[in-house]
């Protein structure tokens, strides 16, 4: 795996200005991200560093200032808007509130984006069924969400995002909204889901555990800004970056906090 | 019997009479005729009025800040029209599609006129509550605008359009009897003629029931419609 590393995303110098009651808020300070394929990449930053943006940027819900982003050889922001239309089913999202629709059941909101790729209905069927097999909802196929737990909504939206094959899923916060073995079960299945189909993730987070259990690199976002990026283990030893560091203390309190409680109680 | 020269008890007991519903079940027809006739004018309309409405602002699918600020001016100028000037405005319309300005199908035009602005302001209220987050859903799917109204953004708020709907069209109703007044016939007819011309208060007091009557019905049904689909979808 390690000598054959092809890049899959690629993104330079990519700006983003909001303009709240007029004035300019830099949100996006020229980030430069590349992301292998079939890699878990984490991104990791405090609340209001930019993270949302980035990923609504990388599927153009956000239009950006200047920059480029390369997806798997296709320019993003040079799409036409109904190609735009088309490069969004090979791009899977999930979200933290998991934006499931209330008024489909389970089963309809797995096999909404495939009839919107246009897939034929004799195969909707069968590959909805695969889908929710692999992330454990056959039991749950004629529910609506509402009738769902967090962890259960949380599978029908990687089951919708996963649906149409696609070869990248941008994952906002999937699991700030679950419990912590919740996380975990989350954290496994897409772990399965990336060794299974080689897909290629980007996990966004401001949860040391989730990219210390699922990601093997990762970035740190500070202010609209990379401030480090590499192997997780490198960063959490040896931070470089005032986030990062803040990080590895409390990854570093936390490892104490295992070790002795691991030892006493 | 009128309420001058008998007691509350006598008009009421006599509000019952046999001979006096015998009568009213023509005007019942007429009312129910354009309630049902002018609602239905006013949801395809209001509906249709308040989608644009709702993709069309800043925030929407489409923005269009000039068309949505125009479209949103004239709606809250028709609305501040009292409905009794909107019917008398409607009156050459009507002559224009019927050839006459009086009668049931000329007030239907005029409460459909009257009800669509007010209409579309409720259906844009329903729109807007919904979870931005679904629509983002949605659009990272890659549906277009289409199948984000049609499949996402109307299914979703049903529930709420419902409800706003038969609070319309109890509005729809009760302008019905406004425009008895203009010959359009109905309970509202009855009820002025009989219970206002002619003091017969034990008319009016039976036509009072009905219209109290079809109230219940109607936001009792839509009470259950709204409330159904919300237990489908476990949200209640
Ligand atoms: N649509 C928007 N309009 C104005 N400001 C926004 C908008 N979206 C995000 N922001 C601002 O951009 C900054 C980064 O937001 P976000 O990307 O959501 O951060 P994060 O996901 O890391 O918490 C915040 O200060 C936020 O207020
Ligand atoms: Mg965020």
């Amino acid at each position: 795996m390690v000598n054959e590393m092809e890049t899959y995303l690629k993104i330079s110098d990519l700006h983003k200005t909001f303009y709240p009651h007029g004035k300019p808020l830099k949100v996006l300070e020229g980030i430069n991200l590349e992301v292998d394929k079939g890699e878990i990449f984490g991104i990791i930053g405090f609340s209001g560093a930019g993270k949302s943006t980035l990923a609504r940027c990388i599927n153009r819900l956000e239009t950006s200032d200047s920059g480029s982003i390369e997806l798997g050889g296709t320019d993003i922001l040079k799409l036409s808007k109904k190609e735009l239309l088309k490069e969004r089913h090979r791009i899977g999202m999930i979200f933290q509130n998991f934006n499931l629709f209330d008024s489909m059941t389970v089963y309809q909101n797995i096999a909404y984006p495939l009839q919107i790729a246009g897939v034929p209905k004799a195969q909707i069927k069968d590959r909805v069924l695969e889908t929710a097999e692999l992330v454990g909802l056959t039991e749950k196929l004629k529910a609506h969400p509402g009738a769902l737990s967090g962890g259960q909504k949380q599978r029908v939206g990687i089951a919708r995002a996963i649906v149409t094959n696609p070869d990248f899923i941008i994952s906002d916060e999937a699991t700030s909204a679950l419990d912590p073995q919740t996380t975990m079960q989350i954290l496994d299945l897409l772990k399965e889901i990336n060794r299974k189909s080689g897909i290629t993730i980007l996990m966004i987070t401001h949860e040391l555990d989730a990219i210390r259990y699922i990601c093997n690199r990762m970035a740190v976002l500070e202010e609209g800004k990379i401030t480090e990026s590499g192997l997780v283990r490198d960063i959490f030893e040896n931070p470089n970056s005032k986030t990062g560091e803040l990080f590895a203390k409390v990854f570093k309190l936390l490892q104490n906090v295992e070790l002795t409680s691991g030892g006493g109680i | 019997m009128s309420l001058l020269d008998s007691s509350l008890w006598e008009v009421i007991k006599a509000s019952f009479d046999p001979a006096i519903w015998k009568e009213l079940w023509g005007p019942i027809g007429e009312t129910l005729y354009m309630t049902v006739v002018s609602s239905l004018i006013m949801l395809v309309f209001g509906l249709l009025i308040g989608i644009l409405l709702t993709i069309t602002n800043p925030d929407g699918l489409v923005p269009l800040k000039a068309s949505y600020t125009v479209s949103g001016w004239v709606i809250n100028c028709l609305r501040s029209l009292p409905q009794m000037i909107m019917i008398i405005l409607m009156i050459p319309v009507a002559r224009l599609f019927f050839g006459k300005a009086y009668g049931t199908n000329a007030c239907i035009i005029a409460i459909a006129a009257s009800c669509i602005p007010m209409y579309a302001r409720i259906v844009e209220s329903s729109l807007l509550e919904i979870e931005k987050g679904k629509i983002e859903a949605a659009q990272a799917i890659g549906s277009n605008n289409l199948s984000i109204i049609f499949r996402i953004l109307l299914p979703e708020t049903v529930p709420s359009l419902i409800r706003g709907f038969t609070v319309s069209v109890i509005s729809v109703l009760s302008m019905t009897a406004l425009a008895g007044m203009f010959g359009a016939g109905g309970i509202g007819d009855i009820a002025v003629r009989y219970g206002y011309q002619r003091f017969q208060h034990d008319r009016l007091f039976a036509c009072v029931y009905i219209l109290i009557i079809l109230v219940q019905l109607i936001q009792g049904i839509g009470n259950l419609v709204s409330k159904q689909i919300l237990k489908t979808r476990n949200l209640i």
